[in-house]
């Protein structure tokens, strides 16, 4: 936490760069459901998050899974968004053969998707 | 006056310490208080349900005695109520291995409340079902049926401490279920107080995964630090009569409790966030506020509440085949390529040693694993990697057991007909249940509590040993 604050204050972000540089995020499964909770780490890039995570390129990044659809909850009071995931467990905990059948990992593959972020 | 939750494990296989410290800040405070065990997934309670087909006085928690014995007697002398849905597939059970540790405590015995209704599985067929909307694969048919059990609310949690149990055994209910129930039963709160239900319910759901919220599960060196790992702290929820809530943990132990840590666990496993279903509310978080308000403080405010669902969420297992995994590693020089060839050969065998409706997958651990398709996309277009230390996994499933073990027998063969240089071969099979979630109406549903009868338990038990030995 101290080290990207420190991030952000000394050299100011510009350019593009992974998600995760932006934002933190965690996984969730229900059935063939997953769902990908993502935070910006500070509120300015809230928008950036917003222009830039959308349902289309989500649907895109785990088109290989399957993933039938996409839809996304934008969440302003926590900087942050919920994106639904349908189809994308391969069966889901009780039925993939994936070794995470939970899809736990998947939250690294949304934060490995490139962004760009504005000079500010 | 404050109501504290604490968790004690949030998921089966949770650290079975963890409640220790937990229990102890709890009688440190001296306010009234609750324990919370949530060990319940759909992974577990499908597996709970094929142990108990094997051995019918099994199915509930495993790790049931190690979780409980080290913080039961303390509950127990300082009234702090123990609610757990570590029941699973057999509460009887549960309740039998609560009842022979309380008996063990310094109390001598303790009043234990049994949940009654989830489990419809004999009434299934008569039921009004609808398929849950994110599923749609093909079910088998009802001759592999194993069980079928409803989330249940509050209520009859509620009903339990009311009939004065002090440690309450449920299989499926709502894990934030489990720590709304001692909130409704202490502040009175009634069912249609939507907001306050609501308020409970997040409570639960913020602490129903044991230390995810509160360090747990959260870590990334170098962007996301977290003290203090080892040691843990489980989290302890705050809650108001009016519902406001402040989520915290013990002193003294690792971890933290921040903006952050809570804003991931606030959204984890909800689909819509203004229609957050659960069986007691329709939990609505559009004008949700996180907002540190001290170390290791954090107050959680304007959750709003809807009317309950008209139907209950139920998860049924069914009989699943066979599941086989088979592993070999390479490493060193040219490791990579020599895994593929591997990859190759196996995909090769089984097109003629295999049936054509076995599925399988193979995955190259350090190369492309978890993130790729059961085709194995990723694995052809990942660039290579620096990496020199590659393990090759191959995974199948079928009806028959015999398919299973030839398939990955065939990666064992790589020892002496595959690539140079693999080694360290293992090989597991299991049987598999897979599952299926429906919504069965409200009113189809007949929930209660009972207190576990430990004197005709024991008289049961007494008569069917005489029984199993031929006397009677």
């Amino acid at each position: 936490m101290a080290h990207v604050e420190a991030n952000l204050g000394a050299s100011p972000l510009e350019g593009s760069m992974p998600l995760h540089r932006l934002a933190h995020a965690r996984a969730g499964d229900k059935g063939d459901r997953l769902n990908l909770a993502l935070f910006a780490y500070d509120p300015r890039h809230y928008e950036t998050l917003v222009e830039q995570v959308t349902e289309e390129r989500v649907l895109t990044l785990f088109a290989h899974r399957g993933a039938s659809g996409v839809r996304r909850y934008l969440m302003p009071s926590l900087s942050g968004m919920n994106l639904v995931i349908d189809d994308v467990l391969q069966g889901g905990v009780n039925g993939a053969l994936n070794l995470d059948g939970h899809g736990k990992t998947l939250s690294y593959l949304l934060l490995g998707m490139s962004v760009t972020l504005k000079g500010e | 006056m404050t109501f504290l939750l604490g968790s004690g494990a949030g998921f089966s296989g949770d650290r079975t310490d963890a409640a220790i410290p937990v229990v102890a800040e709890l009688i440190r405070r001296g306010q009234p208080a609750a324990l919370l065990f949530e060990t319940l997934g759909e992974r577990t309670l499908a597996a709970a349900h094929r142990t108990m087909r094997d051995d019918p006085a099994a199915g509930y928690e495993p790790l049931l005695e190690e979780l409980l014995s080290p913080v039961l007697d303390d509950c127990l002398r300082h009234g702090i109520a123990i609610l757990g849905n570590f029941g699973a597939a057999n509460p009887d059970g549960a309740c039998r291995v609560v009842a022979e540790l309380a008996a063990r405590s310094q109390r001598g015995g303790a009043s234990i409340g049994r949940i009654h209704g989830d489990d419809i599985r004999a009434r299934l067929g008569e039921l009004d079902l609808q398929r849950w909307e994110a599923e749609n694969r093909e079910l088998p048919g009802e001759e592999a049926l194993i069980s079928a059990n409803v989330y249940l609310g509050a209520a009859p949690l509620v009903e339990a401490l009311e009939l004065g149990a002090e440690v309450v055994v449920s299989g499926r209910v709502a894990d934030p279920a489990l720590f709304l129930a001692p909130l409704v039963h202490h502040f009175g709160w009634a069912w249609n107080d939507w907001d306050r239900l609501a308020a409970g319910m997040m409570a639960g759901h913020l602490g129903e995964c044991g230390a995810q919220v509160s360090g747990g599960y959260f870590a990334d060196p170098g962007c996301k630090e977290v003290p203090g790992l080892a040691r843990v702290g489980y989290p302890i929820i705050e809650v108001e009569e009016d519902g406001s809530l402040v989520v915290t943990k013990p002193a003294g132990t690792g971890g933290m409790v921040t903006e952050r840590t809570v804003k991931e666990q606030l959204l984890y496993e909800v689909h819509d966030p203004a229609n957050y279903l659960t069986p007691d509310v329709v939990v609505d978080l559009s004008a949700v506020r996180v907002e540190e308000i001290g170390r290791d403080r954090v107050a959680v405010s304007g959750i709003r509440g809807k009317p309950a669902p008209q139907r209950l969420k139920t998860t049924v297992c069914y009989e699943g085949g066979w599941q086989g995994e088979a592993e070999i590693s390479y490493a060193g020089p040219n490791a990579l390529a020599r895994a593929q060839l591997a990859a190759e050969i196996l995909r090769e065998r089984l097109t003629f040693r295999a049936p054509p409706e076995l599925r399988s997958r193979l995955d190259i651990v350090g190369h492309a694993s978890v993130f790729d398709s059961d085709a194995g996309d990723l694995q052809s277009t990942a660039p290579s990697s620096a990496g020199s230390d590659y393990r090759l996994r191959l995974a199948v499933e079928h009806a028959e057991r015999r398919w299973v073990e030839r398939a990955t027998q065939e990666l064992l063969a790589l020892y002496c007909a595959g690539p140079a240089g693999g080694g360290g071969v293992r090989r597991q099979f299991q049987r598999r249940v897979c599952t299926a979630s429906y919504l069965v109406k409200r009113s189809d549903v007949e929930t209660f509590a009972t207190l576990f009868d430990t004197t005709l338990f024991e008289t049961k038990m007494a008569n069917e040993r005489r029984v199993a030995h031929g006397t009677r």
